[in-house]
């Protein structure tokens, strides 16, 4: 059965708090915090961006799969802040971790869940016999206009994960996707900040498509929320992940190890992938996870997976989520600003 | 000049309905008024709509034309008509006048607004205030009537507690309303703690962004018998001016031109205002839904906030106010409100109004406000003429 082979996180150490943001822009930060249920956020640093990020978690995924790189036969990289609007940040990553010359490269984009489509792809050809490992990597530096309310969530981080047959410590049972042509969040060509339609990317987008797909999951795989041990969603605030777990019936026991928002902000494309590395983590043999990611625009993904013996010695392998999550370096909005290049000179 | 009956109305639900569009929601009002009326859209001979924004919210004009289309109403004549926030209020003016001269018998006067389309409704609504001398100076509603607020405080000692105690009150009979955008009670202190939108005004004082519509059908009074056995009737349609701007009012604590209105509606319709049973008035913002309670006459200048505090304007009080919710809790859809409005009070006038019904209600009264008040329609509605 196709699986996780290997896994890997990172996340930028720098933070900002919500209550420093808020200061600059007059807001109430303790009404803020609560209402997105939201503390800090990474911040990538002058010389971080989205191709690093995601090399860094591939090298850990790598590090837990304990494969020959040169056996992977593709690298998806989903993101909506490739460094580059045209050149991939995929063939970056291939080269970094000694993957190529002999695999399929490309850049993914669909908003926040851009990650998780590129898992399913290398499902798809692993299943199918083209390639016997891929590579799937979800990774963002994400941007949130000076003043915007995303300034106070969008921030930056990723996960990788190597697909395949063979040496998994993962099963994936089960995976589909829901998706419509909803416009709540985009950005054009050129623009350096995303529009998005306020209240519109809540019921009708955020909501309607994590629930929908869950619902799909659920039937699809006949099986219901008592029956896993942990469940995450996509998490633009923290908010939206625990309305959407209470409206499914999961317990906050089983969605609180996936619920990393409060404390990096949201890392878009790298929002799911790293809530489940979060729980990959900690969860023993036989556990059932369910996730379902969003992205705007919009859809989302759905996954079971079973946890096997073999997470237990491989998950030692690399840095744990939480570990990569604690070493932090509070910033001020004006060090934020220079490393996000907000100050124009 | 004839009398007018209502012999229909309807209300959609209001709120963010992000699954109905702008001629949804029409066609939505419009089939329902029919209904309530008995009566086949072949019978209808005019159309007024209110609608204040369709050019800034959906990108839509000429919606007359769409709407009669539409809703295969082609070749009714069918006249957009807008005076901002009192669109709906002038819109039931014209139908009234269109049956009341004989020019027509049946037609229907609807108000629409689709508001959540756009990411931010408050450029569009800024519209409604004067561009030169309000708007591209930085001044919008909020603001305007933040100030309005302000002085009255200063003026006669009106509380905090006050103007957040007429949100509450909108909010409770909201919660009996099944049709309103916001179906549940609030509290004075979640009003004052809510987001501080312009000083003394928070969120709660303030009505919100809707998408809805609503429709009347009216026939001459002597016919209306025919239709129902439970005929509403026109008792008085009085429409007011005002200065566009609050600079130019010698107070701003008082809006003239539902003043001159009002007393024009008592006038017609041979009342005093202690003989109106329940009241719509325009409460874009809790100040306005003060402000209403004073310059109609319910209460002398400076009065209103005592009244409020003393529960006078609630559904069980001296004159009740909103029972539909108001603006604030049934929702602001800006061209439909004064329809909505009186569809309310005929709904009251019917004795249909469910467990918000004002007991015995014989006659009822609307007060639909454009802007600050350049614009002021009163509308008296009786259960006999």
């Amino acid at each position: 059965m196709v699986g996780i082979v290997g896994y890997g996180a990172h996340v930028p150490s720098y933070r900002i708090k919500v209550e420093e943001i808020a200061k600059v822009w007059g807001d109430d930060p303790v009404a803020l915090s609560n209402g997105l249920v939201v503390n800090e956020k990474s911040v990538p640093s002058a010389d971080e961006d989205t191709a690093t990020i995601a090399v860094t978690a591939a090298r850990y995924a790598l590090a837990r799969a304990q494969i020959d790189p040169s056996k992977i036969g593709a690298v998806y990289v989903g993101s909506e802040s490739h460094p580059y609007a045209v050149k991939p940040t995929a063939s970056i990553v291939a080269e970094a971790v000694c993957a190529t010359p002999k695999l399929t490269a490309a850049d993914l984009e669909f908003a926040c869940k851009a990650g998780t489509a590129g898992i399913q792809m290398n499902m798809g050809l692993v299943e199918s016999g083209m390639i016997e490992y891929g590579l799937a990597i979800g990774a963002d530096t994400s941007q949130g206009a000076p003043g915007d309310a995303l300034e106070y969530t969008a921030s930056a981080g990723g996960a990788a994960y190597v697909i395949g047959k063979d040496n998994t410590i993962a099963d994936i049972d089960h995976t589909c996707s829901f998706t419509t042509d909803t416009p709540d969040f985009y950005r054009r060509e050129g623009q350096d900040y995303p529009s998005h339609g306020g209240r519109f990317t809540g019921e009708p987008a955020y909501f309607k498509h994590v629930l929908s797909a869950a619902k799909m999951l659920f039937d699809e795989t006949d099986s219901k929320p008592e029956d896993y041990d942990y469940a995450c969603f996509h998490q633009p605030n923290g908010k939206f992940y625990l309305r959407a777990g209470k409206k499914l019936g999961f317990t906050s026991e089983q969605i609180k190890q996936g619920l990393l928002t409060p404390n990096i902000g949201n890392t878009y494309s790298g929002a799911v992938p790293l809530a489940l590395s979060n729980i990959l983590d900690v969860a023993n043999p036989g556990d059932k996870i369910f996730v379902i990611s969003y992205g705007s625009g919009a859809g989302s993904d759905g996954f079971t997976i079973t946890v096997k013996d073999e997470i237990v010695e491989r998950r030692e392998l690399a840095p744990k989520t939480q570990e990569i999550i604690d070493d932090k370096t509070y910033v001020d909005y004006a060090v934020y600003a220079k490393f996000k290049g907000k100050i124009k000179m | 000049m004839r009398d007018v009956a209502i012999i229909g109305v309807s209300q959609t639900k209001f709120g963010e309905l992000w699954d109905s569009s702008f001629r949804d929601l029409i066609a939505e009002a419009g089939i329902k008024a029919l209904v309530d009326a008995e009566i086949d859209g072949n019978d209808i001979e005019a159309m007024f709509v209110g609608n204040m924004s369709s050019g800034l919210f959906v990108e839509q004009e000429h919606i007359a034309a769409l709407i009669s289309d539409h809703v295969g109403l082609n070749p009714v004549p069918t006249t957009r008509v807008e005076a901002a926030c009192a669109s709906g209020g002038l819109a039931l003016r014209q139908g009234i006048m269109a049956v009341a001269s004989g020019f027509h018998d049946v037609v229907i006067s609807a108000g629409v607004e689709k508001m959540t389309d756009v990411v931010d409704a408050t450029p569009a609504i800024a519209t409604a205030s004067d561009q030169e001398w309000e708007a591209q100076q930085g001044a919008t509603f909020p603001s305007l009537y933040a100030m309005i607020a302000k002085r009255h405080m200063h003026e006669y000692g009106t509380t905090r507690e006050q103007l957040a105690q007429f949100s509450v009150v909108n909010h409770k009979n909201a919660s009996k309303n099944p049709n309103a955008q916001f179906p549940f009670e609030i509290t004075v202190d979640k009003v004052i703690n809510s987001t501080m939108v312009a000083d003394p005004l928070t969120l709660l004082d303030c009505s919100p962004v809707t998408d809805g519509a609503a429709a009347i059908v009216m026939v001459p009074a002597e016919k209306a018998k025919e239709y129902t056995d439970t005929p509403i009737y026109v008792r008085a349609s009085a429409q007011a001016s005002g200065t566009l701007t609050l600079h130019d009012r010698k107070d701003i604590t008082t809006i003239e031109s539902t003043k001159v209105a009002s007393r024009k509606a008592y006038e017609m319709a041979g009342v005093d205002v202690k003989d109106i049973d329940v009241t719509e008035v325009h409460d874009c913002f809790s100040i306005n839904g003060l402000l209403a309670v004073e310059d109609l006459g319910f209460v002398e200048k400076g009065k209103g906030g005592i009244a409020i505090e003393e529960g006078q304007t609630e559904i069980d009080g001296d004159f009740p106010i909103n029972s539909s919710g108001g603006l604030k809790a049934r929702g602001h859809p800006l061209g439909a409100t004064g329809i909505a409005q009186a569809a309310e009070i005929v709904w009251q006038l019917r004795g249909e109004a469910g467990g918000r019904q004002v007991d015995g209600a014989e006659i009822g009264m609307t007060h639909n406000i454009g802007g600050t008040g350049g614009t002021a329609a009163v509308h008296i509605f009786g259960r006999d003429l």
